[in-house]
């Protein structure tokens, strides 16, 4: 752990209005790290993975990516942020979400070119080759042509993945990606992130799969009233927790099996 | 009733009826690609972030929405002459007229197409580092574009059918050469009656065309 963190958050708050949902979030993200997030809802779970690539732009506190902080800090305010630099931390920064947003005019093939070609600026050949090779990771090579709406949710969400991967993103961010898929489809996709985590890319993924968190992380955070209540390898969070609201989250989730 | 209809006179005056229909398709292009065009900027200007983009387009098209295209086009014509120290011809009154109305419209609908558009689509663009105007190009509006095809669609016929106000300033359109004829042959059903047909027959084909363009739109859906 001497290396320098690839994500560093600081006196993280984000609110809506009078709805204070983050109140102080602090972490280290190391190279590799495979962070699985847990809490019930309305715990800010959500909204603290979204800050990250700056799908929310925070209330309070300082991000910094690969030793960069993000946005400018002002006296007494909030940083503020440029449209510039936030799309240069954007491209760094895989999402996945959980309606999968693919773009339903463009093919499965145009849904990962478009990245390649619009933000990285390659060619029609270049691109083509490198969106098959990622569908074809999610196994999903002869859907190239269809359009979305011809694929099943978990097929949808696998083309979501290799878009967001076809831009060699830094770090991946998964927002509770299977949560609106019916329960047959929920291996598919919790078996092609767990390849891409295998490989050892930086992921942070939202979640209320605990049994896939507790096999696949290497670290699980249980968030709860917006901050951190408790943070660990697995084994630790999950088997022995020593936070009573990190008990009562999981008593309530006791069908898991390990 | 007893009516002899009586196209033969009409039929005599077909060139002056031909020259009137160039001229009303003349201004019906111009009206048709600048209105959408300024409509598509108004609409996104008038729900944009900036405030100073934000306050004048509500204005115009408020302002261009709530007064007849009709008196807009009186004003063009005879306002110019006296506020500008030039004059404009009946052809740029009444396409200035028409244009900012109908700009004012489309801008509506631009503005409530783009609307219907999930969030996601805006968050899935901007996650993979895309800029704001690289998601409403390539995004937002071919989406949102298509939604909106019945609306544009009726704005289109609109704008075609309001280009015979051009022939109130003397615009010498379709129904303006009509009613010269009219004032000669003293057959004033024939001459109007010739317009309408005239103008159902290059906007019914028009209307079915996008119909067809709706449906290859439709794809992926």
């Amino acid at each position: 752990m001497s290396q320098e963190p690839i994500l560093t958050i600081r006196g993280l708050h984000k609110s809506f209005g009078d709805n204070h949902v983050l109140r102080g979030i602090d972490l280290d993200v190391q190279q590799g790290d495979c962070i699985a997030i847990l809490g019930a809802s309305g715990s800010g779970k959500s909204t603290f993975l979204r800050c990250l690539n700056f799908m929310e732009i925070p209330s309070d506190g300082a991000i910094t990516h690969a030793g960069k902080t993000i946005g400018t800090e002002r006296p007494g305010k909030p940083r503020v942020y440029s449209e510039d630099e936030l799309t240069k931390v954007r491209q760094k920064v895989g999402m996945v979400f959980q309606q999968f947003n693919l773009f339903p005019h463009k093919t499965v093939l145009g849904n990962i070119t478009e990245g390649l070609r619009i933000v990285q600026g390659k060619d029609k050949a270049s691109s083509d080759a490198r969106a098959r090779e990622e569908l074809a990771r999610v196994g999903l090579a002869e859907k190239a042509d269809e359009y979305p709406s011809r694929l099943s949710g978990g097929q949808k969400q696998r083309v979501a993945i290799a878009r967001a991967l076809a831009l060699a993103p830094e770090l991946m961010l998964f927002d509770e990606p299977t949560s609106a898929l019916d329960p047959e489809l929920v291996g598919e996709v919790l078996n092609v992130i767990r390849g891409i985590a295998d490989e050892g890319r930086t992921m942070l993924l939202v979640t209320h799969e605990i049994g896939f968190a507790y096999h696949v992380a290497n670290r699980v955070i249980f968030m709860a009233d917006g901050i951190i209540q408790e943070e660990g390898p697995p084994e630790q969070v999950l088997k022995n927790p020593q936070n009573p609201l990190t008990q009562a989250f999981l008593a309530r989730h006791k069908q898991f099996e390990f | 009733m007893e009516y002899t209809w009586d196209f033969g006179s009409v039929w005599e005056y077909r060139e002056a009826l031909w020259v009137g229909l160039t001229n009303t398709l003349r201004i019906f292009v111009i009206c048709l690609f600048a209105g959408l065009s300024l409509g598509l900027a108004m609409g996104l200007a008038r729900y944009s972030v900036r405030r100073w983009l934000r306050w004048p387009a509500a204005c115009f098209i408020e302002f261009f929405r709530n007064t007849p295209v009709l008196v807009q086009i009186f004003w063009f014509y005879f306002a110019f002459p006296i506020l500008a120290p030039f004059e404009i011809s009946a052809l740029m009154a009444a396409a200035l007229g028409i244009t900012l109305n109908s700009a004012a419209f489309s801008a509506e609908i631009f503005r409530g197409g783009i609307q219907t558009i999930d969030p996601g689509q805006w968050e899935a663009g901007r996650a993979i580092g895309m800029r704001y105007r690289e998601i409403m190009a390539r995004i937002i509006l071919p989406q949102a574009v298509r939604r909106m095809m019945p609306a544009l669609t009726n704005r289109g016929i609109e704008i075609f059918k309001m280009t015979t106000l051009a022939s109130a300033i003397a615009y010498a359109d379709v129904l303006h050469q009509a009613r010269l004829i009219a004032s000669v042959n003293f057959n004033p059903i024939e001459a109007y009656t010739v317009v309408a047909i005239a103008f159902f027959v290059i906007l019914y084909p028009i209307v079915r065309a996008t119909y067809a363009l709706e449906r290859r739109l439709a794809k992926g859906d």
